[in-house]
């Protein structure tokens, strides 16, 4: 292993010689791979690698450049090796040399000599080693760079652009399109955060104890923040971005791939699975939103409600009821029924009444209210919204009015339920939902 | 985009014969890489076409064939659902996946209809054009829902 060191010019484009099935007749993949097909494998390792180098030089900046590095030697070697046959480790050699030749570089600028040859030795890893480590410890490598960038540190916009450059492999353009943002301001809140991040001198490891559960939850709520964006649009003309909701469900599955003993991990995952197996039907021809019990069922993804389920059924077995996995219960008693009016109203009642428990809020309260209006009738859910009127979290908050409207319109009180829909539509952002709701004024004649 | 990927029969999955604990274990590894990534949506293996009918359609006529069939390069032996990024991304998914045969075999990529795509076939007025062909396929969807449910 020793003897395999190289002057700092070799160092940078890593020789075939030892790296694993890149050369030799029986080539995995053959030659005359294309720059697409090169980048779309680079593509599949990049989070991984980027993880890997961050844990060995600190600094997710750095690491997100040496993988790109990795990058160029692998267009220039794969045209003609072809594709090795663990792509990973191959680029991950090539990363690593680099950083050993940017670590003795730092060294020397600091003139800690004293300490290169022992940190280099621990750097230098065969390519066996490296290997290994891409085939088991490297998930939990990819676990640490996820929960440092969802760290609670970096401001909350910050993760979420962070989390979705490193770990989604979105460019900044492609984040700033979604957030409907300046791709200089995206550009900048991700630099800013690679940037506290050094300075905080995170570890990048896997939060153990006491002090992994308060991180995870940051962890989960930079995910579903990216599956609401998409699934409920802010902002803008989109009632959806599906490419978002997208993003965060691999998100969540690749989170329970990688914590397969966590429940509000997989309740996450159901819940974003189920809302997002009713995206199809949830707009209508003409754009407009279809409430949950006017869609064509038949159009509600069946692939994802099973996956749902079946992630729920594991959140369950898995115990403790948390927030994540009450709220993706209560999208379960709606996937499950066949029509509207199946819907098992008083289950989802009683599920509201449960998530108020664990996570108080006046949201939440606000969607009981319209559980229990549906399960015990307008009036039941009139009185409860009675109790919140009061909530300064409400006093802006479209579906309050929304809700409220369609209470008194469901009792018959057409002109009050009118002037609440007005209300509504004057407050959303959203231009389609105030013509849903403008629609609704309409209606009460 | 959604990618429905074949894995398409040979002589050996059509004789019903086991893969080696080899052969399974390194499929085991290769679906463990795709949950971990995200991608993978469905798994499933299908038998041999020895335990297959077939319904030929001739206008009112049903006729019911039972297995095997013969022309095994056009049969599947197992599919995968994946939600990939882009073509690209799927090739380089199967590139990386274990020989699902002892011998020479195939995979096939097919992606499906996307959400746009089939918005796009909605729009009034595509769909005054293609009327008949979207209440066609909308008929054939919630059939196909209606058994796969």
């Amino acid at each position: 292993m020793r003897d395999t060191r190289q002057s700092p010019i070799e160092a940078i484009v890593p020789q075939r010689a030892c790296l694993p099935h890149a050369s030799g007749g029986q080539g995995f993949m053959g030659a005359g791979e294309t720059r697409q097909a090169i980048e779309a494998v680079f593509r599949i390792e990049r989070a991984r690698l980027i993880a890997g180098l961050a844990r060995m030089v600190r600094d997710v900046g750095l690491a997100e450049e040496l993988a790109q590095d990795a990058l160029v030697v692998a267009l220039t070697e794969w045209p003609r090796t072809g594709v090795p046959a663990k792509p990973g480790a191959w680029l991950m050699t090539a990363a690593r040399r680099r950083a050993i030749d940017w670590i003795r570089r730092a060294r020397m600028r600091a003139r800690i000599h004293g300490e290169i040859a022992q940190d280099l030795d621990d750097a230098f890893d065969t390519v066996e080693a490296v290997d290994a480590a891409m085939d088991d410890d490297l998930g939990d490598e990819l676990l640490g760079l996820i929960f440092t960038s969802c760290h609670p540190v970096l401001p909350a916009e910050a993760r979420t652009a962070l989390t979705l450059r490193v770990i989604g492999g979105l460019t900044t353009d492609e984040i700033a399109r979604a957030f409907l943002c300046n791709e200089a301001t995206i550009a900048q809140r991700i630099v800013r955060a690679k940037k506290t991040i050094a300075k905080a001198g995170l570890s990048f490891e896997v939060p153990r104890g006491a002090e992994r559960a308060a991180r995870l939850a940051s962890v989960l709520e930079v995910v579903y923040l990216v599956f609401n964006e998409g699934y409920a649009a802010t902002q803008g003309e989109d009632l959806v971005r599906p490419g978002l909701c997208l993003e965060a469900q691999r998100l969540g599955r690749m989170l329970a791939g990688l914590m397969p003993g966590d429940g509000e991990v997989f309740g996450l995952l159901a819940l974003m699975e189920i809302q997002a197996s009713r995206l199809k039907a949830r707009i209508g021809p003409d754009g407009a939103l279809i409430a949950l019990t006017q869609q064509n069922r038949a159009r509600w993804d069946h692939v994802l409600i099973r996956r749902g389920l079946a992630a729920l059924a594991r959140a369950e077995t898995l115990g403790r009821e948390g927030p994540y996995a009450l709220q993706a219960a209560i999208a379960a008693c709606h996937a499950r029924a066949r029509s509207a009016e199946d819907t098992d109203w008083p289950s989802i009642a009683a599920l509201y009444d449960r998530l108020r428990t664990v996570m108080p809020s006046p949201v939440i309260d606000l969607a009981r209210a319209v559980a229990h209006s549906m399960a015990f009738g307008p009036e039941a859910g009139l009185t409860l919204l009675d109790d919140l009127s009061g909530a300064a979290a409400l006093r802006n908050y479209a579906p309050l009015p929304a809700a409220r409207g369609d209470f008194l319109f469901r009792c018959g009180r057409l002109a009050e339920a009118r002037a609440e829909f007005e209300a509504a539509a004057k407050l959303t952002c959203n231009a389609r939902e105030a013509a849903f709701l403008l629609a609704r004024a309409g209606a009460c004649g | 985009m959604r990618v429905m990927v074949f894995v398409k029969a040979t002589a050996d999955s059509e004789s019903g014969a086991p893969p080696t604990p080899e052969a399974m274990e390194a499929m085991g590894r290769f679906n463990h890489e795709l949950h971990t990534a995200g991608i993978l949506l469905m798994a499933e293996g299908l038998k041999a076409t020895a335990h297959a009918k077939r319904v030929a359609f001739d206008g009112p006529g049903r006729t019911v064939i039972d297995g095997p069939f013969a022309e095994t390069r056009e049969l599947v032996a197992g599919f995968w659902l994946w939600e990939v990024k882009d073509l690209d991304e799927a090739v380089a998914w199967v590139k990386r996946c274990p020989n699902p045969m002892p011998g020479p075999s195939e995979i096939e990529i097919r992606p499906l209809f996307d959400a746009a795509e089939i918005e796009a076939l909605l729009q009034p007025e595509i769909a005054e054009i293609r009327g008949g062909r979207v209440k066609r396929w909308e008929a054939a969807h919630a059939r196909h829902a209606a058994v796969t449910d």
